[in-house]
């Protein structure tokens, strides 16, 4: 062996083995210093009174409970819309379709709403629903929130049912069990904890919204549980009270803000927990 | 079909019919499970089979060997239909089973494959329990009280030598299962569905040898209900397993007849050349 070479190659190697331990401590601090700001400054304002009042007028104590309230409404309906279709048509590309025409032109166009601006997908809805309805509502939040749920949906439930071998297809079908009952009981399940961590992958993405909601829910500042209404919701209200001159708002700006963040970070660690025992079990 | 050649080979290789598994008896109730007539096979424009025909005899094994790419998975899959899974690929003319073509478009695949059942290469056991991987088909076709169908699940694990390993542990998952013990379920999960004819494609190739010798005991003891047409590289397996063997090569049937005599007194050379280790 040549020494020189060898020399060269390890240098090299510590070369890049130090580039590479920069770039990942930097990510991980720049995520401890947006974790560590939103502790410092949001759990002070964690009370009982932030889930149980409303959003207050400048000046006076409240809580976010109606924004809460919206948020997890609307975040609801958004599931509900975009999960069952996504599932459909993700199952509709890896088991009937895999080499139609179709499934290529849905996946494409999947892709391009995937990575689709939100606030293109608000005004999409705007355009849509608010203008032809008249008014802002809470249904309107919940279609647009729908529609950001569908393409992340549709792409893990056909990538993770194209991850099911096929002779596991074919050993159910020699069986004799028809089609449906091999993608509903064989594939499915094989497939469960994939397409589960894509839905809660698409609630924790559409969680933290804004764009969409500014366009649609708009905001509301008193409780409001009808549907055609306009809707408080946390991250429209952390908006608003973070740009705003008053420091309790403020205050609960970052409350809102730190809730928002565990609520993503509990959804991320549940799909990885789910991923990571599928690939045990399989 | 069994045709005796007038050259050579000692007298028993000479008589098969006088040795004692084929008596003449069991020769005289010989029937025709399935008969594949005319059948040619094609993969988009390329043509992998070319009119092969041959007997499948009831209560038999029947064992198709040959170099890799010879079409005998090819064959296999057309017994079932499992190539209907998959688009530009279509056979061409008719294999009787029952007095029905198996090729007719008309053909329901969920009962053909109800009752022609099919054991694959890797073990495939699906991602449920023990005993719902055996459950499952039977649930298919049947209603059955739970006393019932834990009894169906019961001698199905019994028949394929699995219930002893697997008694104490139904409700676990089949994935947690050894290499062997898995192929073993399937072969459980496919006779729980009481199928007439069982169709194995290298059911060992994935197995040691002692899990091996396991499976090979089980198929021995299959074919007294079931009749069995088996897909192996291993020509040792076909010369211990099977009644009846058929040479394949580029996608023809080159030689088919009892094992025996196919292995001990091939007529063609091809064949020869193949089991002797000339060639494949």
């Amino acid at each position: 062996m040549n020494a020189a070479i060898y020399r060269r190659r390890r240098a090299t190697n510590s070369i890049i083995m130090v580039l590479a331990w920069f770039a990942a401590l930097s990510g991980i601090f720049v995520l401890a210093l947006i974790l560590g700001t939103l502790l410092v400054k949001g759990f002070g304002g964690i009370s009982w009174s932030v889930f149980s009042q409303n959003t207050p007028p400048p000046g006076s104590a409240g809580g976010l409970l109606n924004a809460i309230y919206g948020s997890v409404v609307m975040t609801l309906i958004g599931t509900a819309l975009g999960t069952p279709i996504g599932i459909l048509a993700g199952t509709y590309m890896a088991e009937y379709g895999r080499s139609s025409k179709l499934t290529m032109v849905v996946r494409f166009i999947n892709d391009i709403l995937l990575s689709a601006p939100s606030i293109v997908i608000g005004l999409f809805v705007y355009e849509v629903l608010v203008v032809s309805m008249g008014h802002f509502s809470a249904w309107a939040g919940g279609v647009a929130l729908g529609l950001l749920v569908l393409p992340v949906v549709v792409r893990t439930t056909e990538d993770m049912l194209l991850l099911v071998p096929n002779g596991l297809r074919e050993a159910a079908s020699a069986i004799g069990s028809p089609r449906w009952l091999v993608i509903t009981k064989i594939a499915y399940r094989a497939a469960r904890a994939g397409m589960l961590t894509g839905v809660l992958l698409a609630v924790a993405r559409i969680t933290g919204e804004t764009a969409p909601l500014l366009f649609t829910a708009l905001n509301n500042q008193f409780m409001s549980t009808n549907m055609n209404a306009p809707m408080a919701n946390l991250p429209v209200v952390i908006f608003q009270f973070a740009l705003s001159p008053y420091p309790d708002w403020q205050k609960l700006a970052w409350t809102g803000a730190l809730l928002i963040t565990v609520t993503v970070l509990i959804l991320n660690v549940g799909a990885r927990a789910l991923s990571t025992r599928t690939s045990k079990e399989s | 079909m069994n045709d005796q050649s007038p050259t050579g080979g000692s007298i028993l290789m000479n008589k098969p019919h006088l040795a004692p598994r084929d008596s003449e008896a069991a020769k005289q109730a010989l029937s025709e499970k399935v008969s594949v007539r005319d059948v040619s096979f094609f993969y988009g424009e390329a043509k992998a089979l070319k009119n092969i025909s041959l007997p499948i005899y009831e209560r038999k094994v029947t064992a198709l060997i040959g170099p890799s790419g010879c079409g005998k998975s090819t064959l296999l899959r057309i017994f079932n239909r499992m190539y209907d899974l998959y688009p530009k690929q279509r056979a061409e003319g008719e294999i009787l089973f029952d007095g029905g073509n198996v090729l007719d478009p008309k053909q329901d695949l969920n009962l053909l494959r109800a009752r022609i059942g099919m054991v694959f290469q890797k073990p495939t056991p699906f991602p449920m329990s023990i005993y719902d991987n055996i459950a499952f088909g039977i649930r298919l076709y049947e209603r059955l009280p739970k006393s019932e169908m834990d009894d169906r699940v019961e001698s199905a694990l019994k028949r394929a030598a699995l219930w002893d390993e697997v008694k104490a542990k139904l409700g676990q998952s089949g994935l947690g299962l050894s290499g062997g013990q898995q192929q073993r379920l399937c072969i459980a999960r496919t006779i729980a569905v009481r199928p007439e004819v069982v169709l194995l494609d290298e059911p060992t190739s994935a197995l040691d040898p002692i899990a091996t010798a396991k499976v090979e005991e089980l198929i021995y003891q299959l074919k007294n209900d079931y009749t069995i047409v088996i897909v192996t590289h291993n020509m040792q397996q076909a010369a211990r397993v099977a009644d009846y063997t058929a040479f394949m090569y580029l996608g023809e049937l080159v030689e088919f007849g009892e094992t025996r005599q196919v292995f001990t007194k091939p007529t063609k050379s091809r064949t020869e050349d193949y089991i002797t280790g000339r060639f494949g």
